[in-house]
């Protein structure tokens, strides 16, 4: 088991890329926190892992919040001990927020998909400091290295935030034993909300291994930066595209 | 697939096999089951690398080797799938830093030649091994990878083909085009679902930076940069290659990977 004793907290665990990593990660032998705002889904996913000999809990969670960190950091810790994994993987697509142009929506965005990542990474890497160290895992996407026409620019430029805070962060935390990495998703099946969801098919036209990719693909890769394999791996991108951005 | 094993029937060739990374990485790869083809220049410290593997309980072959020869690349695919009766990994590791091989120990903080005093003859030394030798490889490898209906090929370069420095400009140039070679071939053969990636290793303690790490200065300059605070272990970047060269990265392709301590992020 390669994350056998690590306890990780996976932000967007309910449904999506976060599910099927919070289900590999206790697979490993991790105890996860799954923080999400969808309660419902959030808990099946939590007792399902339970009722199959993993360790997780849920907690109701908007990444948005500083109190929220807070409270989640404090509740992992004092129930399982510890904190040594965070992937900060709650997101929102560009178009869940409507008006591309409009202000509110490049606020939601900044908002969900990067200032959490702030606040996660802080956080977290400053309990990890304590212990020793840790591995956060931040998920950017392929946006944060190119343009899309069809990509919200504040989508784009949220995950281009985290691509280079996450560096920052790397280079601030690694003394303390804290590694940082960010993993950029090419196009997988769409996120909640997304009211571009049937462009998918054209998009595998596009990518060079010609199939869209699959939560395992990008879970697995998360695995690796989080596991102790990677413990000389810190302020790299990951890309795990079908070989979308090399052309 | 047994539980743990991530490279059950699979099977490798690992150039560079012999020393440092090239060794690490063949031994882990057989650990987790793949039967590995382990080339490289040196004879007897490949044969001993493939003995200690396979009394470990790996399979594993030498064969003598210089990257350079296509010939040599062609026969040792073929001796490949008739040994292990197919091919799905390449792991292009072999490679030199281009210092003086008499050099014990680095004595100043810029290693090897600057650019204005470099030969002709040691720049095409190290562009051949280092990046024709990749591309031999990498043509080598393709159509055996299409008969087995896909493969990974994974290519070290290093943090040097990403940015510049006072070590060996042909070393960085050579590195450079492994990177950018990889991306062309991966776009090249994604069709055939062969993937190409490349491995940008930091400073690792291996016999190639064993003159460096041996002069305290140039040790502790490196290590100053470097946010992890260490220097890399051939297992550290092994770790790396296992994860392209295995099915958990097989939506993995033209990618970088760069396994440095933080020090480019710096
Ligand atoms: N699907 C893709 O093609 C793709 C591509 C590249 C990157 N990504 C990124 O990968 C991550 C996961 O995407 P996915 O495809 O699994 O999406 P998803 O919509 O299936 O899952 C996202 C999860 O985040 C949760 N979430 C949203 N806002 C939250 C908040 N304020 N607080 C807490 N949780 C919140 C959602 O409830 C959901 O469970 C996102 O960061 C996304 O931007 C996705
Ligand atoms: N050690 C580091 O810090 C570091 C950093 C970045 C990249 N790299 C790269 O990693 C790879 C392995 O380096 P290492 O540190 O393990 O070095 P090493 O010197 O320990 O091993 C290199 C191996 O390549 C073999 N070799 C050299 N020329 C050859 C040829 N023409 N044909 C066949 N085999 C040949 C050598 O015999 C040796 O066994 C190299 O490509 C190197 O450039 C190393």
């Amino acid at each position: 088991m390669r994350l056998k004793g690590k306890v990780a907290i996976i932000t967007g665990g309910a449904h999506g890329m976060g599910e099927a990593e919070a289900r590999l990660f206790a697979k490993e032998g991790a105890a996860v926190v799954i923080a999400d705002v969808l309660q419902k889904e959030g808990e099946a996913v939590a007792a399902d892992i339970s009722a199959g000999q993993g360790r997780a809990t849920f907690m109701t969670t908007d990444v948005t919040s500083e109190l929220a960190w807070d409270k989640l950091i404090a509740t992992t810790i004092a129930t399982y001990g510890k904190l040594d994994i965070l992937v900060n993987n709650a997101g929102i697509s560009g178009s869940s927020v409507g008006d591309e142009l409009a202000l509110a929506g490049w606020e939601r965005l900044m908002a969900v998909n990067a200032t959490s990542v702030f606040l996660g990474t802080t956080r977290a890497a400053a309990v990890m400091a304590k212990s020793g160290g840790g591995s956060i895992v931040n998920i950017s996407s392929i946006m944060g290295f190119i343009g899309g026409a069809d990509s919200h620019p504040g989508y784009s430029a949220s995950k281009g935030a985290v691509r280079i805070l996450t560096k920052t962060a790397a280079v601030r935390f690694g003394p303390s034993g804290v590694r940082v990495n960010s993993v950029h998703p090419g196009f997988l099946p769409p996120m909640l909300n997304n009211t571009n969801a049937d462009g998918r098919a054209s998009k595998v036209a596009v990518t060079p291994l010609r199939r869209l990719g699959e939560v395992m693909d990008v879970a697995y890769g998360v695995l690796y930066l989080a596991s102790d394999e990677a413990s000389f791996v810190t302020g790299t991108e990951l890309v795990i595209d079908g070989g979308y951005i090399a052309q | 697939m047994q539980p743990g094993k991530r490279l059950t029937g699979k099977v490798a060739i690992v150039t560079g096999g012999a020393s440092g990374i090239g060794a690490e990485t063949a031994r882990i790869f057989a650990v987790h089951g793949a039967m590995v083809m382990l080339t490289d220049a040196n004879v007897a410290l490949g044969e001993s690398v493939v003995h200690d593997i396979v009394a470990a309980g790996g399979t594993a072959q030498f064969s003598q080797h210089d990257v350079r020869s296509e010939e040599r690349w062609s026969s040792i695919v073929a001796a490949t799938e008739a040994s292990f009766g197919r091919l799905d990994i390449l792991c292009n590791i072999a490679g030199i830093s281009g210092r003086d091989p008499t050099l014990n120990i680095q004595t100043s903080l810029t290693a090897g030649p600057r650019l204005a005093e470099q030969t002709l003859e040691q720049w095409n030394l190290v562009m051949e091994i280092n990046a024709t030798g990749v591309f031999l490889g990498t043509k080598a490898a393709i159509p055996a990878m299409q008969r087995a209906g896909g493969g990974s090929i994974i290519n070290i370069s290093s943090i040097c083909g990403i940015v510049g420095s006072h070590a060996n400009a042909a070393y960085h140039a050579s590195k450079g085009a492994v990177r950018i070679f990889s991306k062309a071939a991966a776009i090249q053969y994604a069709p055939d679902k062969i993937r190409v990636n490349s491995v940008h290793p930091g400073f690792v303690d291996t016999p190639m930076t064993k003159p460096g790490h041996s002069n305290p200065d140039v040790a502790r300059k490196r290590l100053e940069v470097t946010p992890l605070g260490r220097f890399g272990t051939p297992a550290d970047i092994a770790a790396g290659c296992l994860y392209l060269a295995s099915d958990e990265s097989s939506w993995v392709t033209g990618s970088e990977l760069v396994i440095d301590g933080g020090m480019t992020a710096n």
